[in-house]
């Protein structure tokens, strides 16, 4: 192995990232405008916290006096909502629809008598009233279907948790941690570094071609590089291009507020799958440049691959279907999202089941993938 | 390396359907500068390919500095400079950039590196252009480039695909007088080339391929006399014909 070469090749791979603005942007510029331009829309500038407007529909038939008015009151008292409460719900359905509230809340004419059913017979549940709290949400709002939900779930969790346990009322949103402390943009941030790291398929794929079409990579094979070396400076290369951008993205998901309270080990581990990610991504890349003949079709074809990953296993992937979510665990994207939001999020330690779990999966996949690009690629185009 | 630097025997390549180089025998004495004429799509760049190791033929023997071109590929490599058809070259690097890659592919010590690249800017006339980058060149500067990279580590046995392609005459001069001082220094040159002109100027033999087969073998001046024409333009046509060819 020769390193004056393997040097000599990733510095070129460097430049050519840095000095070609089709990639400069791709790379780098695009992930941290969007990453920029999604904070500043979702993400709440200068650390203050995102308010939601969401109606109250109370059809409790005990009126201002029952356990209702108590929910909306603490409602109110959460600093994320601003509570409008409609006489009857056509009118607020109407202000949803015009997006005048992101979310409306009906809670139902027996909601009283649930509770106090409860309190005569407290460990009767056969006893009980059952009742549901509806949530009808802004469905052309990302903020709405991504944020609201888990952000009332917790309000009436907490409600219903302080006046019974186990609660007669039936909620279904869906749990999620510390609902209170994160914008809508926080919970996508994890996302966000997988997302960034997707367009190596591209550029990787892309530039290829681009060498194999304008005759370098022919070229570079009449030199004594070996294919080992060649292979290990475009590997060097995407890594190194893979850590500055998700250093970059680091910055940028930082400067617009997502700063979790994490250890510094936490954050290598966290770089360290982003890096792995990157790899695997090298691989999606070379075989779309083994069946692509021009760089112009290696652009399509590698949307076959940035695709399921973008929308499987990124931020994007919040609101998929039952189905899609189990498709999603098809795609390394999913993994490494995962992992993140565990770190950033859910305070994982990086000792924990899911973290090795998701890890191992990761670098499995990984492997398996660089491996079968770098065998296509010798195999179809003499490396 | 003995007396041939260039072997080929009996060497045959197809492509599925195709018989790209069929048969094709010949012998490049060492420190000759050789000259492949042929109409396009006529093999030359498949037997330069070839003898490069990038192509593995389909039948038959070629050696390059005494080795075997797919057995020891990796000492033949140490000793070739090639400087292939198209401008292949990376145009968001700087022409000194380029050479400084190539430099480094031939682990050329910092010294070695420096006095060859100087020298080599300076003999093909890009020492003042040679901090900007590549995509600001003319067709000719990047063809002089790509010369320049072919011979960075100062090969003994060259080969130049239409070295002198889209060059304007003074720079085609330039790259004529180069060659003659290659030869002067003993190296070994295999060309291929359209300009019939300068195959009869600079080379010391040539052969004329047309469908993959070698159909002459001389030095320029005997193929003239042979064939009893003025110069090697006419033999050219008159065994390969006037009817104009397609290029595959």
């Amino acid at each position: 192995m020769n390193f004056q070469r393997i040097n000599a090749l990733t510095k070129k791979e460097l430049k050519k990232t840095f000095r070609e603005p089709a990639v400069l942007f791709m790379i780098f510029l695009f992930p941290i405008v969007f990453v920029l331009t999604f904070g500043a829309s979702f993400g709440g500038l200068g650390g203050s916290q995102p308010v939601y407007n969401i109606g109250v529909v109370n059809l409790d038939s005990a009126g201002c006096s029952g356990a209702a008015q108590t929910l909306i009151e603490a409602l109110s008292n959460t600093t994320l909502l601003h509570v409008h409460v409609y006489a009857d719900n056509q009118t607020a359905q109407n202000d949803l629809s015009q997006g005048k509230v992101q979310a409306v809340i009906t809670i139902p004419a027996v909601f009283s008598q649930s509770l106090a059913s409860y309190y005569a017979a407290p460990n009767n549940p056969g006893g009980w009233v059952n009742a549901t709290v509806l949530l009808y949400l802004d469905k052309g709002s990302v903020v709405a279907t991504q944020a609201i939900p888990p952000i009332i779930q917790n309000v009436l969790a907490a409600f219903l948790n302080q006046q019974v346990a186990p609660s007669p009322v039936n909620v279904q949103i869906a749990s999620l941690i510390e609902t209170r402390q994160l914008s809508a943009f926080e919970f996508m941030a994890p996302g966000m570094f997988t997302f960034a790291s997707i367009f190596l398929i591209m550029m990787v794929a892309q530039s290829f071609t681009q060498d194999r079409e304008n005759g370098m990579l022919k070229r570079i094979r009449t030199t004594p590089i070996t294919p080992t070396e060649f292979m290990a400076s475009q590997i060097l290369s995407y890594m190194l291009i893979a850590l500055i951008q998700a250093v970059l993205v680091f910055a940028a998901t930082y400067l617009m507020g997502f700063k979790p309270a994490i250890s510094v080990s936490t954050y290598i581990l966290a770089f360290i799958l982003v890096l792995i990610f990157s790899l695997s991504n090298v691989g999606f890349g070379l075989i779309t440049a083994t069946v692509s003949k021009t760089s112009n079709t290696a652009t399509g074809i590698s949307f076959l691959f940035v695709l399921p990953q973008l929308f499987l296993g990124t931020f994007v992937g919040a609101s998929l279907s039952s189905t899609m979510q189990t498709v999603s665990r098809f795609v390394p994207s999913y993994y490494v999202t995962d992992a993140l939001t565990s770190l950033f999020l859910r305070g994982a330690s990086i000792t924990s089941p899911t973290i090795i779990l998701d890890s191992a999966i990761v670098a499995l996949s990984c492997v398996a993938i660089l491996a079968a690009g770098i065998v296509l690629y010798a195999k179809y185009f003499k490396i | 390396m003995g007396e041939f630097a260039i072997v080929i025997e009996r060497v045959v390549k197809r492509f599925e359907d195709v018989i790209a180089v069929n048969d094709v025998s010949l012998k490049v004495v060492r420190g000759e500068l050789f000259g492949l004429l042929g109409p396009n799509g006529a093999g030359k760049t498949t037997t330069v390919n070839i003898l490069c190791g990038l192509l593995k033929p389909t039948s038959g023997f070629v050696s390059v500095g005494g080795y075997g071109v797919q057995r020891e590929n990796a000492k033949v490599k140490r000793l070739i400079g090639v400087c292939p058809q198209e401008n292949a070259v990376y145009p968001y690097l700087t022409g000194a950039e380029n050479v400084e890659l190539f430099g480094n592919l031939y682990s050329l010590d910092k010294d070695t590196f420096k006095s060859r690249r100087d020298m080599l800017l300076e003999r093909l006339g890009l020492t003042q252009d040679a901090r900007r980058k590549v995509e600001k060149y003319s067709g000719g500067m990047k063809r002089r480039l790509s010369i320049v990279l072919a011979l960075i580590h100062n090969p003994q046995i060259i080969f130049l695909d239409e070295p002198t392609i889209g060059m304007d005459p003074q720079s085609r001069r330039a790259v004529w007088d180069f060659m003659e001082e290659l030869k002067k220094e003993g190296k070994t040159v295999f060309m291929t080339t359209h300009y019939m002109e300068e195959a009869e100027a600079l080379c010391d033999h040539v052969g004329i391929i047309d469908y993959g087969k070698l159909i002459a073998l001389d030095t320029p001046k005997n193929l003239i006399s042979k064939n009893g024409v003025d110069n090697l333009e006419e033999v050219f046509i008159k065994l390969t014909g006037r009817r104009i060819r397609e290029e595959i």
